[in-house]
């Protein structure tokens, strides 16, 4: 039987488990949404703005392991989700985007709403597509959730024109892809994960540095059997977060810029760094030519491009961390390296985080701390990009894999609102938090449209602050205190929140804190508390730009103690 | 380390904006492309190109592998080394008035280029052979007044044995 294209596309999303849908109408995907309801099992969320679309995708891609889809018209429907692709690009997450095209004859003449989105997202893509071929959509949709989900995953683009969508086809969904140019590698190379195991073992002070591909290739044990099974600290990346508990005592946290001071000591002491599933980010490591000055670095990565790209590697491993972590732990012989341990544990404690403001103020930290308690730990924490991003990562204890969702490579402020939809969709039975700043809440908060209709129960915390706080820091610290363009004002968000018929709070004491995120919890919907904390608060530890990890600047003492 | 000219072969599909892809790599990781060229393979559908890329080795390594991102490129390899044979062709149009043309005939000569077309104050001369030969034709016939020169850039196959790029052979990657 012949389908349209609109028809193609519906059936070979469900067979490849599509079941959720964030899009945005418009002129030339009109005969896909009108084809739409023929096809209940794919739910169609409609966002306020394309670029949430894409973030929420994400999300639901991040806490799921699933592909995300989103969707939008053409022109200006394809470039709002340019932002979206390009932080599911930096942070590897498999999302597929469709988008709408011109019909084919009106392509190259500048059509209503024609614009070239296959150019634009070739640097932002793992991959995209212009079907020109009705007959190669099927194909097309089965090769992008291929190329999406495996080897280091990423977004891909489909772009389809209008009378694609009309035009029938006889449909018939490929059981294979033939991509003779996309071969992963999976499997390390045995005779380099042997010399691994040897440099592990001949190590004194190891250190693994645990990164978002761990979680990814559904690792976490595997990392977990390692760092036990030789007593080897853990130090995660900012995304690697949650992928070994950190209640645990070989936990040492997250390196970094904003990492913990022992964290990046340890990084700068130990003489065997094993770097898996992350990619050297520079927010990671520094001054490069200061990092892990003493040690030589096993690199273990699916990506053959990331070995050596920033940082000099002794030793490296391509594959899938999970399938080498696998073959490497059953080379290791156990064996404890107590005193380096001891060493990092005194660190630990030496450099305590500070949660405590001086007399009544409420810091930001607190709040995270406070989340962090009556959730439990258990919550799923979606942070926006700048303080609130390094609070959250900082003072919450995560101990479950994808439990915090962030934007780490791209730094897209207002990704949190749209991601946090994304997550709740994904995980309805989890509790999700949202954890914004006033600044980057602002750049996507018609999303509380989205979550309205839809009842998703996002919890939101607003760390309202007035300023556009890191960058604020930054001027702070580096640019003489002149605050140019980041004091900013706020609407009163509770009213906004009641506007979109969503309960809300204000907080500005510590004693409000417990009993208002308890009463957002005890919501069955979804809730907002807008927490005004103090302005000025820092985030520290901190590594300067420029400055090597173990040049940390710690939060100054308090007078007196 | 130092920065010395490197000849990788890559096997492409033979698709639309292919180029583009690795054009757009190119640019927007800084890696600065001598020459590039394109043309059918032996197999259907699928183009070979030379890119020719001034760099050390540690950013060759980088651009091969980044190349090899690219689903649509099959393969690609680092031929460069003392294996290989590489190929420029050129055309030169020379300004000739009739008192010189044997002159030039003779350089010709003794370069095994040849004259493609003769017109009343100017020839062509076409040219084949590695980068050095074409220079050195260059700085000859550059005395009688060049008024337009083309050059494909390098093309390169690598000697002997089995294609290193053939997809059917591809290597494990190197770790």
């Amino acid at each position: 039987m012949k389908l349209t294209g609109a028809q193609v596309l519906c059936q070979s999303l469900i067979e490849e488990g599509v079941e959720v849908i964030f899009g945005y109408p418009g002129g030339v995907v009109l005969p896909l949404y009108d084809t739409l309801p023929q096809y209940p099992q794919l739910r169609h969320i409609l966002v306020r703005h394309e670029q949430g679309a894409a973030h929420a995708a994400d999300g639901y891609a991040r806490v799921t392991g699933k592909v995300g889809v989103c969707l939008a018209t053409s022109g200006p429907g394809a470039t709002n989700l340019v932002t979206g692709v390009a932080n599911a690009f930096l942070d590897s997450s498999p999302v597929v985007a469709i988008t709408g095209q011109v019909a084919r004859h009106l392509i190259g003449r500048d059509a209503f709403q024609e614009i070239d989105i296959t150019g634009i997202t070739l640097p932002m893509t793992k991959h995209n597509y212009l079907v020109l071929d009705t007959g190669l959509l099927a194909r097309t949709v089965k090769e992008a959730f291929h190329l999406a989900r495996t080897g280091r995953p990423g977004p891909i683009l489909i772009d389809i024109p209008r009378d694609v969508f009309e035009e029938k086809v006889e449909f018939h969904y490929p059981s294979q892809v033939d991509l003779p140019g996309y071969k992963p590698t999976v499997t390390g190379n045995p005779l380099q994960i042997k010399r691994a195991a040897r440099l592990i073992a001949e190590a004194e002070k190891p250190l693994i540095l645990a990164g978002r591909g761990i979680m990814i290739s559904g690792a976490c044990e595997e990392l977990a059997a390692l760092a036990r099974a030789q007593q080897i600290p853990v130090v995660t990346t900012l995304l690697g977060i949650g992928c070994f508990p950190e209640g645990d005592e070989l936990s040492f946290g997250m390196l970094g810029m904003h990492g913990m001071a022992y964290a990046n000591m340890a990084v700068s002491q130990a003489d065997l760094i094993i770097a898996i599933g992350m990619r050297f980010d520079d927010r990671a490591t520094g001054r490069v030519n200061g990092f892990a000055p003493n040690a030589r670095i096993v690199h273990i990565d699916i990506d053959p491009a990331e070995i050596g790209k920033n940082v000099r590697v002794d030793l490296p491993i391509v594959g899938d961390v999970g399938a080498v972590l696998k073959v490497l732990n059953k080379q290791l012989e156990p064996a404890k390296n107590m005193a380096w341990f001891r060493q990092l544990d005194d660190w630990r404690r030496k450099h305590p985080l500070d949660t405590d403001g001086e007399g009544d103020v409420l810091l930001p930290q607190y709040v995270i701390e406070k989340i962090d308690e009556v959730t439990k730990g258990e919550a799923t924490i979606v942070t926006g990009v700048g303080q609130n991003q390094m609070w959250s990562a900082q003072h919450y204890c995560y101990n479950r894999p994808n439990s915090l969702v962030s934007s780490g490579g791209l730094g897209t402020m207002g990704f949190e609102l749209p991601a946090a939809l994304g997550a709740k969709i994904g995980r309805p039975q989890d509790t999700v938090w949202c954890i914004a700043g006033d600044g980057g809440f602002q750049m996507t908060l018609q999303e509380l449209g989205t979550i309205a209709q839809e009842q998703a129960a996002v919890k939101v915390a607003i760390l309202n602050n007035g300023y556009l706080g890191m960058v604020r820091q930054w001027q702070e610290m580096f640019y003489g205190k002149r605050y140019v363009a980041t004091p900013i004002t706020c609407p009163d968000f509770t009213k906004i929140a009641e506007a979109y018929c969503i309960p809300a709070l204000n907080v500005k004491t510590r004693e409000e804190v417990v009993p208002a995120i308890k009463k957002a919890m005890a919501e069955p919907g979804p809730f907002l508390i807008n927490f005004q904390v103090e302005p000025e608060e820092n985030v520290y530890p901190m590594v300067a730009p420029g400055a090597a990890l173990d040049e940390v600047i710690e939060k100054p003492k308090k007078g007196g103690s | 380390m130092a920065a010395t000219k490197h000849t990788l072969v890559a096997l492409v599909a033979d698709r639309p904006g292919v180029l583009n892809r690795m054009a757009s790599l190119f640019r927007r990781r800084g890696f600065n492309i001598d020459s590039i060229t394109e043309g059918h393979s032996e197999i259907p559908n699928l183009s070979r190109m030379t890119i020719v890329v001034d760099g050390t080795a540690t950013m060759v390594e980088q651009v091969r592998k980044q190349l090899d991102k690219i689903v649509d490129v099959i393969k690609v390899t680092d031929i460069t080394g003392p294996d290989i044979i590489a190929r420029e062709l050129a055309l030169f149009k020379v300004k000739a008035a009739p008192a010189n043309r044997s002159e030039i005939m003779q350089i010709v000569d003794i370069f095994r280029a040849g004259i493609v077309d003769v017109s009343q104050n100017s020839v062509i001369v076409e040219a084949t052979g590695d980068e050095e030969k074409i220079d050195s034709l260059y700085e000859l016939l550059r005395g009688f007044g060049i008024k337009e020169m083309a050059r494909t850039g390098r093309v390169a196959l690598s000697r002997g044995g089995p294609p290193a790029e053939k997809p059917s052979v591809r290597k494990k990657k190197k770790n």
